[in-house]
């Protein structure tokens, strides 16, 4: 039987120091380029602490002061009447659960008025179904507007055009998820087969019957998807609508917060957190089951 | 089609429909289902309509305000070279809280990622217990964050800066730990084998993976942050949502326009920016090729 050498083979010394000035060269590139990613990174924090007006040196003289609001929002609560504790916490619970109602309904109707208008839109957007290329460009900046502008922005705009209440936010929400949407679905559209759009196209199908039997069965999953995904963002949004005046729970909040009702805002927090698990929860339920079925297919 | 002897098209439908009639038949069920969703969808649209009591009759009348408001819109412009620069400071400003507050997140959210990562700590109360901090952190929207820490350190940039902190503090230690979950497990398994501890699997095997996916996911929210960060100026966290929540309060709506326009170049200029580093970082070239 032949045995393992026991020693590993050494290269020659001339080569060896040829690989090992490689290696060391490499090296010293990486951590070169290393050490002025981390230089200009340096700058751009001190520039940045510049300009926001941060100052260390008072952060830290003032740090024990943020551990006392936070203790003040724990609600007072004991054992013995524990019942009656939570009920006091809770007292305005009534109220908040009819606005978070308000928060949820402002979410789920611009969600859906957002996503039909998108899915107008994600076709004129997509280059493998539209032949002009000024529509294509038109839409695609189009979308990417109102996208970009944040969703309280339009709600500000939108407030003093329709005056206070729900609607403002359901629109804002809705021109948001529009871009947000109509983006996604485009992407979804440009990824699909391009044999059934052929086929529908070779059998005599005008543009309408194309979008319906060959291109609406590959995507319909993929955008309920989507528009499910997007509907969780919008709760969260929302949510903080109302400290523009437009709806829902954010208008109680930004009250409690100004007012230093300490309990009242972790109330509300919580509430809120507890109903954004909730929803995530159900949509990411409903979002697996669909990859399912199409996974199914 | 009028005929089907005029047809040839539809002489075969015909044929084809006799000939293999189950492809034909209805799908009563699916129809059924599809019908019952589509019907729930618009329930709890019109229960939506009904509940928050939105005025058809406003609706229109809002449009046309708004047409009004976006004619007094066209051009954008600030005003004075005054304004101009005292935006673009703003603007700054802004850049500076996005920056700040991607950076201090991650910084925090990394050891906690760590610990919620199963293949880091094994223990499972650890596990659940920081996901469920980061949930809940997560679950709370980057302007109430901004409008709490205004009423802790204070109107200004700070308390942006400090928002930004929290939210993404959340969202990375949840990107962070996934990515870590997903790392490849032979290169600790390889430190390991040759004497390494765990910490040391950790250090040498995982890491190195793992880094410049983190890199590239900081990033990437650096921009969605520049967006956030022009907004929690309307709560008082500094920025140029101040300026612009200002100057839509007082109907200047020229001034509005520039804002929103200066707000949308910084954006993708920051968009642009930040990809070409992302590809740089994890050693792919963009997808337009060299």
């Amino acid at each position: 039987m032949v045995r393992m050498p026991a020693a590993i083979p050494r290269l020659q010394d001339d080569q060896i120091h040829a690989l090992s000035a490689g290696y060391a060269s490499a090296v010293a590139a990486k951590r070169r380029r290393l050490a002025i990613g981390a230089v200009l990174l340096v700058v751009a924090i001190v520039l940045a602490s510049w300009s926001s007006e941060v100052s260390f040196a008072k952060l830290l003289e003032n740090l024990w002061r943020f551990p006392a609001y936070f203790v003040g929002l724990i609600p007072k609560i004991s054992l013995e009447t524990f019942a009656a504790d939570i009920a006091e916490w809770m007292w305005g619970i009534k109220r908040w659960l009819r606005l978070l109602g308000d928060t949820l309904l402002i979410a789920y109707v611009g969600t859906l008025a957002g996503a039909l208008v998108g899915f107008v839109f994600c076709f004129l957007a997509s280059a493998n179904l539209v032949k002009s290329r000024a529509v294509v460009f038109a839409t695609r900046r189009a979308l990417e507007f109102c996208r970009t502008v944040p969703e309280i922005v339009f709600a500000l705009i939108f407030v003093l055009a329709f005056g206070l209440g729900p609607l403002p936010g359901v629109l804002a929400i809705a021109l948001h998820t529009t871009g947000a949407l109509g983006k996604q679905f485009a992407e979804v559209v440009e990824n699909i087969d391009s044999k059934p759009v052929e086929g529908v196209t070779a059998s005599g199908g005008n543009w309408f019957q194309v979008i319906r039997f060959a291109a609406l069965p590959q995507v319909l999953s993929n955008f309920v998807s989507y528009a499910l995904l997007r509907f969780e963002i919008n709760v969260r949004g929302a949510a903080v609508m109302g400290f523009v005046g437009a709806g829902g729970i954010g208008q109680d909040l930004i009250e409690a917060v100004r007012k230093f009702y300490y309990t009242d805002v972790s109330a509300i927090l919580v509430l809120i957190v507890v109903t954004v698990m909730l929803i995530d929860f159900v949509t990411e339920r409903v979002r697996h089951r669909l990859i399912g079925v199409e996974a199914g297919q | 089609m009028t005929s089907a002897g005029a047809n040839p098209l539809a002489a075969d439908h015909a044929d084809i429909a006799l000939r293999y009639p189950q492809y034909f038949r209805p799908n009563w069920r699916l129809r059924a289902q599809v019908g019952g969703v589509v019907g729930g969808a618009i329930a709890i649209l019109i229960l939506g309509i009904i509940q928050l009591e939105i005025p058809i009759g406003r609706l229109l009348r809002g449009l046309l305000e708004l047409g009004d408001f976006v004619r007094l819109m066209l051009p954008p412009d600030p005003g004075s070279w005054e304004n101009a620069l005292r935006y673009l400071r703003a603007l700054g400003e802004t850049v500076s809280i996005a920056l700040l507050g991607t950076l201090g997140g991650a910084l925090l959210a990394f050891p906690v990622a760590l610990l919620a990562a199963h293949n880091v700590v094994a223990n499972k109360l650890v596990h659940i217990l920081s996901r469920r901090i980061l949930d809940t952190v997560r679950g709370i929207d980057t302007l109430i964050w901004a409008l709490i820490w205004v009423s802790v350190v204070g109107l200004g940039p700070f308390a942006g800066v400090l928002a930004l902190v929290c939210s993404d503090f959340g969202t990375f230690g949840k990107l962070f730990s996934e990515a870590i979950e997903a790392a490849d497990k032979k290169a600790v398994e390889g430190v390991q084998s040759t004497g390494g501890s765990h910490l040391h699997g950790i250090r040498f095997g995982l890491l190195p993976q793992v880094i410049p996916v983190l890199a590239s996911q900081v990033l990437y929210y650096f921009e969605s942050n520049t967006r956030s960060a022009t907004i929690i100026g309307i709560v008082g966290a500094g920025g140029i949502g101040l300026q612009l929540a200002e100057q839509i309060r007082v109907l200047e709506w020229q001034k509005v326009s520039f804002i929103v326009l200066l707000i949308l170049i910084a954006v993708s200029v920051i968009d642009l920016i930040s990809s070409r580093l992302r590809f740089a970082i994890i050693g792919r070239a963009p997808s337009r090729g060299h």
